[in-house]
């Protein structure tokens, strides 16, 4: 999410600094980046070994050749979107499960008692230790990894979401009823819009976990996608392939968190800070 | 609609906040409720809301007790009542919603409140784009458009600079000639409270009844009667 912040230095660095100024700052930063590939091309291309072991990794130059020969092959984007179906099922489950769920403990006390125990105990868990079960568990390697991608995004939502409904301003809620507005109305006119804000919080949180355990579990479980093709490389010692692999994952991370991002301007564009960024 | 306060007892947690409070509202009256901070004069407007259960006694609004909230009953809040992600359109066409008042014309309807309150053209705005005293005004039209038959304000004008404040106080007369409601309202402000009510209702700090004073010409421009601003004063000391 940090990368998205960080394409929109206008907003935040009032006031615009002279065009000429601009310029150099924005070379400095292209420099830099670039800095930062010649001085790996530098320790990949002569073999240096100062105690971390650069003799082993590919070149820049051997990387990007991997990557044009792979975006020529069909395997890269099904691994592509292999991953990104998993990460959007998991995830929209999660969403959508761990808003309602996080309302309902929010707004009542009996579905608190039943739940909140359960969940304080599951939740220090991280979602890549449930791999093994998720296996044992369902009937396909690609529902565990999918229901994987679910946990970890599930419970910063829930958590999120819950923090947000209590902290609601009850005076909204007391002008719809005193509207004569139902509880169904109170639901849908003022705790999940007015909730919005702290819960696009936690699907950040959650995408970002969620990529974590998407590719852990295909690491893991061998069912094709990024992760799995990742993984191979390294086990048939393509490491070209690996880091192509990574970046991949990144920029696939980057898309997802911006998208997240950038719907939760969208539905949050009534706060105060909205007008500018 | 009248409004029946009878041994009113309400309890907030452990704290007594209206300890036997008994209060009769007219229908068409204004009754202003004004006390010491802490006196439980929001609670008395909850409680007519029926937004805060009565621990005994009760309240009796048009014949029948009030049991919960409902549309009859419209509360209005002193500031930030409104949705602020709500365009100040959706906001008055909100209570129209409520009522079922067909898609097609909740629009006009919303529109020919906000004209009343002269906020015509400001339809598409965010509340945070309007200053204090259209936010309020957006709030009056809301609450106009469900046709309430109590109007219970708390401090609707409080945060509103003296100017303002008047002019909202005029606004609030012109609307109420056109169509008189029983309101109560709460208020700091003694002149405020003689002016727009017929009578001025006193609490103390442990929340009793200390006193009711008679406005002798409410809604008429000028400087309040001294005697009864006194009383008033009066009242609020010894309270």
């Amino acid at each position: 999410m940090t990368q998205t912040l960080e394409h929109e230095p206008t907003a935040v660095e009032a006031p615009p600094a002279p065009p000429r100024r601009r310029f150099g700052r924005l070379a400095v930063r292209a420099g830099s980046i670039l800095a930062a590939l010649v001085v790996w091309e530098l320790l990949t291309a002569f073999d240096v070994d100062l105690w971390l072991h650069f003799d082993r990794l590919p070149t820049p130059v051997e990387v990007a050749r991997d990557l044009g020969y792979q975006l020529g092959t069909a395997v890269y984007y099904q691994d592509l979107l292999d991953s990104l179906r998993r990460i959007v099922t998991g995830f929209a489950l999660a969403a959508v499960l761990g808003i309602a769920l996080g309302t309902a403990i929010a707004r009542s006390r009996g579905t608190s008692d039943v739940v909140q125990p359960l969940l304080e105990v599951v939740r220090p868990i991280p979602a890549i230790a449930v791999v093994p079960i998720a296996i044992l568990l369902f009937p396909t390697n690609e529902q565990g990894i999918v229901f994987i991608t679910f946990l970890a995004a599930f419970f910063p939502v829930v958590v999120s979401t819950r923090h947000a409904v209590r902290a609601l301003p009850v005076v909204w809620e007391d002008a719809i009823r005193t509207m004569g507005g139902s509880r169904r109305r109170v639901l849908w006119n003022v705790v999940l819009p007015g909730a919005l804000p702290g819960v696009f919080g936690g699907l950040s949180v959650g995408m970002g976990v969620s990529w974590i355990c998407v590719i852990s579990a295909e690491m893991i479980s061998g069912e094709f996608g990024v992760g799995y093709r990742t993984w191979q490389a390294y086990t048939v010692v393509d490491y070209p392939g690996v880091i192509v692999g990574m970046l991949t994952i990144g920029l696939l991370g980057w898309v997802t968190s911006a998208a997240v991002e950038l719907l939760g301007r969208r539905a949050t564009r009534w706060l105060p800070r909205g007008e500018n960024s | 609609m009248s409004l029946r306060i009878e041994n009113l007892v309400v309890h907030y947690g452990q704290r007594t906040v209206l300890s036997g409070l008994d209060l009769a509202v007219a229908d068409a009256e204004i009754l202003a409720v004004t006390g010491p901070s802490g006196c439980g004069k929001s609670t008395l407007l909850r409680a007519l809301a029926g937004l805060l259960p009565a621990s005994s006694g009760r309240v009796v609004s048009g014949g029948t007790p009030v049991t919960g909230t409902s549309a009859e009953r419209a509360l209005v809040f002193q500031d930030d009542g409104l949705l602020p992600w709500r365009s100040v359109r959706r906001n008055v066409e909100l209570p129209l919603a409520i009522r079922r008042v067909p898609r097609a014309r909740r629009r006009a309807e919303a529109e020919s409140w906000l004209t009343q309150v002269g906020l015509s053209g400001y339809e598409d705005h965010l509340p945070r784009e309007l200053s204090g005293g259209m936010r309020q005004r957006v709030q009056l039209a809301r609450t106009l458009a469900g046709s309430p038959r109590v109007i219970l304000a708390d401090e609707p004008f409080g945060a509103l600079d003296a100017q303002t404040r008047t002019a909202m106080q005029r606004l609030l007369v012109e609307v109420w000639r056109k169509r008189p409601t029983t309101v109560v309202f709460v208020t700091h402000d003694v002149d405020e409270a003689l002016f727009l009510a017929d009578r001025v209702a006193v609490l103390t700090r442990d929340g009793r009844l200390a006193k009711v004073v008679e406005s002798s010409r409410p809604r008429t421009a000028g400087p309040a009667v001294a005697a009864e601003r006194a009383e008033v004063l009066d009242g609020l000391v010894a309270a």
